[in-house]
């Protein structure tokens, strides 16, 4: 267990948090003209990256509002969090 | 390969088994092969089984980067069980189970497979639905299973506390399942693949491969290039880091599953129990331990550790479910990664590069079905098209929409 800086409310214990995947998916625009390939590439494959992720959270127990941290996935190391349109740091 | 026999036990008894020949060797990898099989777990080390025992596919090499089951073969709660609610699905596990069933005189080796039961307990009328309707699809399917009223679950497990907080209203029991000794599995299949030729190569990464104009054509691993015929990557929660190095994504996320063992104490409970519910599964292993199991994190993670409140998460419904046990104390707990996918089925398929294939994705259950996995993939990869069996599980599935849902109606170690 760890603890989990939310940008909006400060350091927070894990347990108050959800986790929902890799950040900076952006939903494509053009969705009338994608193949099943495509959909298939966006809804369900992931980089599932080992070693710096860059992710979204939930702070779900406190004030319920999105954002997105950089944790090593080897460690669990989160090294910062940052707001929703936030320009994500380098590591 | 000389065969183990009660006649060979007394024999090296009598020499204060000094005698006992090595299991398997540990060749130099040669400059190529047929069929190199990435990953030395229950299910790679199976898949060079059959690809030599039945395939006649001799030139095998197994390349581990670690040693031989030391991932999740070596971590997981041992449970078999093919109680799954959709075809494809019991076509694969069922499939395991038959092998399971003979596995132990197939390998000259003691697996310690026991079909000791598995209970599957209902706390809802959500519950009592599921099991209704994956009981009646599992007997469809011509797989036993059985519903106990909670009076006969009572009998079964005298020490079970059926009033907890969410009283046990039903069960299903799958009395053909049970458990298996794991790290035996691994060792089985690799003395039995060693006896057939494979070259088993541990302490051995890959690092790359070699493909030319879209077709793999070998490998680059930790002590050097290996050529390669076919390539069969088996490596579970890294095999998103594997096919990365392919060139490709997978429909795959890694996460922490953890287990813990208490100290052993006498035969106290006889089958395996698992209850969806309040998430709790446990069994008692031939040296008296209790196996429990717990979720798995709730982010994706490569630790294997697993996090300290999943531990009081499971160990909660354990109580609630067997009050006797309060007073037993932990040994060990550990964690191991897990690929899941989307429809919490596994992935047996052909890829993006010619005659490289995948099997993956077995997520949070996969120890059950190794002789199963192994034996579909070996005769998948020899021939060069999926078996029937195996065909539903590809990773087409994902962008043509034919998902195998199996999450939400499996049991709780899924």
């Amino acid at each position: 267990m760890f603890t989990i800086e939310c940008p909006w409310c400060g350091n927070r214990d894990q347990s108050e948090f959800t986790c929902h995947g890799e950040a900076h998916i952006a939903r494509p625009l053009n969705t009338e003209s994608m193949t099943d390939e495509q959909w298939g590439d966006y809804v369900f494959f992931r980089k599932n990256t080992k070693g710096i992720h860059y992710e979204r959270w939930v702070h779900a127990f406190g004030c319920r509002r999105w954002f997105n941290a950089v944790r090593n996935t080897v460690t669990d190391r989160i090294s910062s969090t940052y707001k929703p349109g936030e320009k994500p740091p380098a590591n | 390969m000389k065969a183990y026999s009660l006649l060979s036990l007394v024999r090296n008894g009598l020499n204060y088994h000094q005698d006992w020949q090595q299991a398997w060797r540990s060749p130099d990898p040669k400059s190529h092969y047929d069929v190199v099989i990435i990953g030395g777990g229950g299910h790679g080390l199976a898949t060079a089984y059959y690809l030599a025992k039945e395939c006649g596919v001799r030139n095998v090499a197994v390349i581990e980067k670690g040693w031989l089951g030391g991932g999740n073969t070596g971590r997981n709660t041992t449970i078999v069980r093919s109680n799954y609610l959709l075809d494809e699905s019991a076509g694969i596990y069922e499939h395991a189970m038959k092998l399971w069933e003979s596995l132990s005189q197939e390998l000259n080796y003691n697996v310690m497979f026991s079909q000791r039961g598995l209970l599957h307990l209902a706390h809802s009328v959500h519950d009592m639905q599921e099991i209704g309707r994956r009981g009646n699809a599992i007997h469809l399917n011509g797989i036993d299973s059985e519903f106990l009223t909670p009076r006969q679950v009572k009998k079964m497990v005298p020490i079970i506390n059926l009033d907890c907080r969410y009283p046990v209203m039903g069960g299903l029991l799958q009395r053909r399942g049970g458990t298996a000794r794991h790290d035996a599995v691994a060792w089985g299949y690799a003395r039995g693949a060693d006896a057939l030729g494979v070259d088993i190569i541990q302490n051995c990464e890959v690092q790359g491969f070699d493909i030319e104009s879209g077709t793999v054509k070998g490998i680059h691993t930790s002590r050097g290039r290996i050529g390669a015929g076919k390539v069969g990557c088996v490596v579970a929660g890294h095999s998103s880091v594997v096919a990365e190095m392919a060139g490709f994504r997978l429909p795959l996320e890694s996460y922490p599953l953890q287990a813990l063992v208490s100290e052993p104490v006498k035969p106290i409970l006889d089958c395996v129990i698992m209850s969806n519910g309040i998430h709790v599964y446990v069994s008692q292993s031939d040296k008296g331990e209790l196996v429990v199991g717990a979720g798995s994190d709730p982010y994706t993670s490569y630790s294997q550790r697993g996090s300290f409140d999943q531990i009081e998460h499971v160990v909660g419904p354990l109580l609630e479910l067997f009050p006797v046990f309060s007073r037993l104390r932990m040994l060990r707990q550990w964690g191991g990664i897990v690929d899941v996918t989307v429809d919490r089925s596994p992935i047996m398929s052909k890829t993006p590069v010619n005659n490289l294939y995948f099997n993956c994705g077995w997520g949070t259950g996969g120890f059950k079905c190794t002789p199963g996995s192994g034996h579909l993939f070996a005769h998948s990869i020899a021939k060069g098209e999926m078996h029937e069996k195996a065909a539903p599980f590809s990773i087409d599935r994902f962008n043509t929409g034919a998902l195998i849902d199996e999450g939400a109606a499996a049991a709780v170690a899924h």
